[in-house]
């Protein structure tokens, strides 16, 4: 009664293409950006920032990246740790190279690096599909981690082996580095999560997001009416990685602060994020948002409930907590394959009948 | 015999429904296509000429299909050549034929069926689409522009199929007959000068394969699009073609108007059988 499209007409193809095309879904989209712009930053404590938020919005950023990969173009990656690894290590290099360049523009610039590696190691793409595919960009996860730990120009030669992020600002505002205050770590991951997924929504609805389904759902139908396989397929590993290496710029420099490539980016990630893609909904910008959200917070809640709330001991808690993430993951995906995008738009078609049956 | 005697004298003519018919498009000299030691067509020659409706028919396996997959590209032949709009055509891929303004559909409906109606027959004018990788990300002046440029032509391809209704639905939720009308809309948005059609009306009832006829009639005669199709459907060939090239074994057993085709002895052997003695 209260969701519905009735009366919801559109007279132009402008209105009809827009990404809310219903009013209530707008209204509930622009409420959602002012409280998490004007509210949030104000009562957000260090605790939900750093296990919380913060975590979530860039694992979102990465989950972004990968959907576009697998979910539109339909290339398998296992690959996606070692491309955040290298996000992560370009923003290093170019803030200790360039300090009095402003962090936000080394961020940005590391994802282009990022998606000229990914375009690189997308090549054999061009010849390999599914399985094989993986297996190519999981050769790519274990170079690039063996590259980072191996060659000590990428950690500047220091003892541990590890980067570490300096203290940087932005318009005279603490970002980076141990002082940094909950409220500045979460806007600046708010502010790349929102303009990257509006960019990706953009992509995907487009030209370009149409070659990359075409290539994916029928990659000979596509070629025959016109798609450069390879153009398509370099392109999808260009963008994707480009939102990856955001991903694990903002990772390193917000969130670790110090960091060391194969503990933070090891293949361990690389399933992380693949997992969230799966679980959110391949091919759906707003599942890779609750796909992050999923993973991110899963953990936390039982944490809380397991140790804080029932008492048991830490250790115990955490072995059960894996447990219980691995068997909803299963569970989960056995109920709605197709994740929770799939079951956030089948309770939107329920909620348009709501309460009568037909 | 001379296989070119058999293509009649080359000036533009007009049918007897009023439909021009203009010179030599597409040449196909001496074809020869072999998958290792498998010959699927062998040393054939036929044109298609401007305006026409050109069938190609024959017994399965007889080649037809393989025929369709080199003029669009698919298949490179291992001897012979293709002359389009009177140049020989280079060993192309697919995507670079398909921008010279040939479109085709396919015998088992190649659709894209994680998209919409509209995004399916979108993807058809992505080679008239130019906007680039920055503009559309940002969503900026041409980007939308063009988006909303190339809907309206979409949208018109939309009312003459009549399929109004489906465009936001998934294509994989669409029965079999109204994927192949999708299809052939995609085609169509592509705005061809030479169209292919490979069983267009396989698995049809009769209704559905008249209102397919009446499609491909409309198409050839309102946008002027030049049609080659493969159908099994003798009536809908004979009624629809100008002019027929039956092959058999990869082999072209005959060629001409459908009703020389008709008469055509060796046509009537390969179809009904012939005793060996």
């Amino acid at each position: 009664m209260i969701y519905r499209e009735a009366g919801d007409f559109k007279t132009t193809y402008q209105a009809d293409n827009q990404t809310f095309p219903l009013r209530l879904d707008r209204m509930g989209y622009y409420a959602i950006l002012a409280v998490a712009f004007l509210v949030i930053p104000f009562v957000i404590s260090d605790y939900w920032a750093t296990s919380v938020m913060v975590p979530f919005l860039i694992y979102a950023i990465a989950a972004l990246g990968l959907n576009i990969l697998v979910g539109y173009a339909g290339q398998v990656s296992l690959g996606t740790g070692g491309f955040m690894a290298v996000g992560a290590y370009a923003t290093y290099k170019l803030t200790t190279m360039f300090p009095d360049v402003s962090i936000l523009i080394h961020v940005i610039v590391s994802g282009l690096v990022t998606a000229l590696v990914g375009m690189l190691f997308g090549l054999p793409s061009l010849r390999i599909k599914g399985f094989y595919l993986a297996v190519a960009t999981l050769a790519a996860q274990f170079f690039l981690i063996w590259l980072f730990n191996k060659v000590p120009w990428f950690y500047n030669y220091s003892a541990s082996g590890q980067i570490t992020m300096p203290e940087r600002t932005v318009l005279g505002q603490i970002v980076t580095g141990p002082a940094t205050p909950a409220w500045a770590k979460y806007l600046v991951c708010l502010t790349f999560a929102v303009a990257l997924a509006w960019l990706a929504r953009n992509l995907t609805r487009g030209t370009i997001g149409r070659k990359w389904m075409a290539i994916r759902d029928m990659d000979i139908a596509a070629e025959i009416i016109g798609v450069n396989p390879l153009t398509a397929k370099l392109t999808a590993f260009g963008v994707s990685s480009f939102l990856i290496g955001i991903a694990g710029a903002l990772f390193f420099s917000i969130y670790l602060g110090a960091a060391e490539a194969s503990e933070a980016f090891g293949i361990n990630k690389s399933f992380l994020v693949l997992f969230m893609v799966i679980i959110g909904g391949l091919g759906s910008i707003f599942g890779s948002f609750a796909g992050a959200a999923f993973m991110v917070l899963l953990p936390v809640f039982l944490k809380n409930v397991l140790s804080g709330s029932l008492g048991w001991p830490t250790d115990l808690a955490a072995h059960i907590e894996l447990m219980i993430v691995g068997a909803l993951i299963v569970f989960f995906l056995i109920v709605e394959p197709h994740g929770l995008a799939r079951l956030w738009r089948l309770t939107k078609e329920k909620l348009r009948l709501w309460p009568f049956p037909h | 015999m001379n296989e070119h005697s058999m293509t009649a004298d080359l000036e533009p003519y007009t049918t007897a429904d009023g439909r021009r018919i203009g010179g030599v498009m597409m040449d196909l000299r001496n074809i020869t296509l072999r998958f290792g030691g498998v010959t699927a067509i062998k040393d054939i020659s036929f044109d298609i000429r401007e305006g026409e409706i050109r069938a190609i028919i024959g017994p399965n396996g007889a080649g037809k299909s393989s025929m369709l997959n080199v003029i669009s590209g698919f298949y490179v032949p291992q001897e012979g050549e293709v002359w389009f709009r009177g140049k020989r055509r280079p060993a192309l891929r697919p995507y670079q034929v398909a921008r010279q303004g040939i479109a085709r559909t396919f015998q088992n409906i190649a659709l894209f069926d994680g998209m919409t109606v509209l995004d399916n027959i979108m993807t058809g004018r992505l080679t008239m689409m130019k906007s680039g990788l920055v503009a559309q990300a940002l969503w900026w002046g041409s980007a939308e522009r063009e988006e909303i440029l190339h809907r309206e032509r979409v949208e018109r391809i939309i009312d003459f199929l009549e399929i109004q209704n489906l465009r936001k639905t998934p294509v994989g939720r669409l029965p079999y007959g109204l994927k192949k009308r999708v299809e052939l809309a995609r085609a169509l948005a592509a705005e061809p000068s030479l169209l292919l059609l490979d069983e267009p009306m396989a698995g049809m009832n009769v209704e559905e394969k008249e209102d397919m006829s009446r499609f491909i009639l409309d198409v050839n005669d309102e946008f002027g699009t030049t049609i080659a199709l493969i159908e099994h459907d003798m009536g809908v060939v004979m009624d629809l073609s100008d002019r027929v090239v039956v092959m058999d074994y990869g082999r072209k057993i005959g060629d001409g108007t459908p009703s020389e085709v008709r008469n055509n002895q060796a046509v009537i052997d390969a179809y009904l059988g012939v005793a060996h003695d």
